[in-house]
């Protein structure tokens, strides 16, 4: 995973509340055994006019005008400014993957679902929980200035607007950690192995039918 | 102190080590695979050169992609039309050959869909950590087992740590006490519930689903609760131990056998919470009021009693609720104002990990029996989550009463549920399906999907349009 600490980018606003993992990228999409690649497919139902599949060459299809990351003024944001409750539904991490490589960085939104959550992060995706009025005050914001960029400081925990305004927010410590440094979980837990053994011998005494076989 | 709730016990059992930063390693004793979220996790295991921790903790089947004819089936994995399905199921099928787990392979009579399979074999035990890359776990919680939906980056953590990194979550129980009235469900209880509290109602929380209407409830019932606790924001739903889980698991292939099942019996019967639980929320429902549900709009939120009707943006105060049913309604096709009754269905699926267990097919054909699809309705169909599920409602004839009532009977998989396979709806086509998700595109691209229970489909697919099953019940043979 990379590492992120502090990001400026241009600001994207998906203005819809509930946005889900199925619209984040479509199931057809997961049938890919590879990690990468998803970001053509990121919103595919709102980004094109015609049914995607895998496989096609997306630069040949016809793009929905309307939709905000086709819109000449937001190419190139790396910021996603959503509605509450982005990230509901299925568990599949290929929404981050397709954020991420589509190349969002950061998504901020009043809320969160929590597996999209988790998964965002392992991805170094950073996401940010602001108040709804202070999310709405930043979609009519970037809504009226082309260009809006915010700057995101990981370390202080603080979002910069352009007028200089400092907003801060609130990230558990250990996802901080894992972000700053792009540390992989993996290591990190393995560094328990000897708790991890100790645990499941004394777990496996206690209820042993928890590790039984069918019979 | 205050006593510990179902949930609080379940986590302090599992327990590996809790961290300073509020972060805690947590023990999985159940990791089941499917072929969709796996295959980037054993890719990052032999990049690793890791090898899984434990791999009698690890069963595995294929269900997303799986083609659910009798005829595709019948060839196997060379049925599966679409190479890049076959290549994720092929890969699967590697996967477990190749570091040793088991797999229920595509016409194993016990494959089918992975939250039918891991109950139906025992393999769901209560008091376990039950975790899997589909946000659907939840649905293992119905025995007192603590589970939920991971991403592939934490498949691979539980495969090569047999831990996660996770917090705790909030408490919330939602007590559904009284009667439900005939031809209400399981289904109906949990579509009200997430009515009631919204899709975000549950972020943060593990929902608990107690009272005496869920007492009531066969397992299967139960299941079909917790499944869609993740459809309230939820990532867990639990039900405490009684003496239907029990009974339930008794000779199970996975459950305990005679050597530890007393043991483990004894142990179970603590998987509840204690009477001076305290929960940070709690919501009451009376089951007396709850009628047969229909979602009408793009989020499960999106409920109304089928006496109901579809609301008017127009009335909505919050701006970003009014800008989200009107966007529904339009996706959907649908008028403010319009009663549920009239809403027109193209194709009827009686399936997915909701409602695909012997239990909700019975209530199907109960219904079908007799009846005929009515002709408006292009395709009805049904398909059990299951080989065995399969089998066992053949044995009770129900495979007949659906096919003489114009359904077709399939082969076990997700199949429509989020048409990852051949089927799928048609843009513009209003389906009534027992899954759990009527998300756009969920069912097919520009398909739009009333989620409802199994009684209410099958209703759904002899009137050609929403009927309260309840008044259709009582209409003898209607021709």
């Amino acid at each position: 995973m990379h590492a992120l600490k502090q990001h400026q980018g241009l600001v994207a606003p998906l203005d819809r509340a509930n946005v889900d993992t199925d619209l984040i990228i479509p199931k057809q999409f997961l049938k890919s055994i590879k990690r990468t690649g998803f970001g053509p497919n990121l919103f595919d139902e709102l980004r094109y006019l015609d049914e995607g599949y895998p496989g096609q060459d997306a630069s040949q299809r016809p793009l929905n005008p309307d939709f905000v990351l086709n819109q000449p003024r937001y190419q190139g944001a790396s910021v996603l400014l959503a509605r509450r409750n982005f990230g509901c539904g299925s568990s599949r991490e290929h929404a981050p993957w397709a954020l991420e490589d589509f190349g969002f960085r950061v998504v901020i939104a009043p809320s969160f679902a929590d597996i999209f959550y988790n998964n965002a992060f392992k991805n170094g995706i950073l996401l940010i929980t602001l108040d709804e009025a202070t999310v709405e005050r930043l979609f009519q914001e970037v809504e009226a200035s082309e260009g809006y960029r915010l700057d995101v400081d990981l370390e202080t925990q603080t979002v910069t607007t352009p007028s200089g305004e400092v907003l801060t927010f609130e990230i558990d410590a250990f996802r901080k950690h894992c972000l700053l440094n792009g540390l992989d979980d993996i290591g990190l837990t393995l560094q328990h192995e000897d708790a991890i053994r100790e645990f499941e011998q004394a777990h496996r005494q206690k209820r042993p039918w928890l590790f039984r076989q069918a019979g | 102190m205050a006593g510990q709730t179902l949930y609080d016990k379940l986590w302090s059992q599992h327990l590996v080590k809790q961290r300073d930063d509020g972060s805690a390693l947590i023990y999985i004793d159940r990791h089941l695979l499917h072929e969709v979220t796996s295959p980037q996790a054993f890719e990052g295991l032999r990049l690793a050169g890791r090898t899984p921790w434990r791999l009698d903790a690890n069963l595995a089947t294929p269900d997303h992609n799986v083609p659910t004819t009798v005829l595709e089936r019948a060839e196997g994995n060379a049925g599966i039309k679409d190479p890049v399905s076959l290549i994720q199921v092929q890969t699967l099928d590697d996967n477990c050959e190749s570091f040793g787990i088991e797999e229920f392979r595509i016409n194993d009579a016990r494959q089918g869909i992975v939250h039918v399979v891991g109950p139906e074999q025992g393999a769901t035990l209560p008091g376990m950590t039950v975790v899997c890359g589909d946000s659907h776990t939840a649905t293992h919680g119905a025995f007192a087992a603590l589970a939920h939906g991971i991403g592939t980056s934490e498949v691979e953590h539980v495969l090569a740590t047999q831990c996660l990194i996770a917090q705790k979550m909030k408490n919330l129980r939602v007590r559904v006490e009284g009667e439900l009235g005939d031809g209400v469900t399981a289904k109906d209880i949990v579509l009200a519930v997430i009515g009631r509290i919204g899709t975000a109602g549950g972020t943060g929380y593990a929902i608990e689903f107690a009272g005496s209407a869920i007492r009531e409830l066969s397992m299967e019932g139960r299941m079909t609760i917790c499944n869609m606790a993740i459809e309230a924001g939820a990532r867990v739903g639990l039900v405490g131990v009684d003496d239907t889980t029990i009974e339930y698991l008794r000779e199970r292939p996975y459950a305990p056998g005679a050597d530890l099942w007393d043991a483990a019996v004894a142990d179970w019967r603590e998987l509840v919470s204690d009477t001076d639980a305290v929960f940070d929320k709690e919501v009451v429902l009376d089951a007396a009021e709850i009628a047969p549900q229909v979602t009408w709009g793009t989020s499960p939120e999106m409920v109304a009693p089928v006496t109901g009707e579809v609301p008017d943006p127009a009335a909505q105060d919050d701006e970003t609720v009014r800008g989200g049913i009107t966007r529904a309604l339009e996706y959907m096709g649908l008028a403010p104002c319009q009663k549920i009754t009239d809403i027109r269905l193209d194709k009827v699926f009686i399936g997915s990990c909701t409602n695909s267990r012997i239990e909700d097919l019975r209530e199907a054909a109960r219904v079908a029996r007799g009846g005929r699809v009515a002709d408006s309705v292009k395709l009805a169909m049904v398909v059990p989550g299951s080989g065995l599920v399969k089998r066992q409602a053949e044995a009770e004839g129900l495979d007949k009463v659906f096919i003489e009532a114009g359904f077709e009977w399939r082969e076990p998989g997700c199949s429509m549920c989020l048409a990852m396979n051949a089927d799928k709806l048609e843009p513009g086509e209003h389906c009534a399906s027992t899954s759990n998700r009527n998300f756009e595109g969920r069912q097919g691209y520009g398909g739009r999907t009333h989620l409802v229970s199994p009684a209410m489909a099958a209703a759904a697919a002899l009137a050609g349009h929403f009927v309260d099953v309840r008044e259709f019940n009582r209409q003898p043979e209607e021709a």
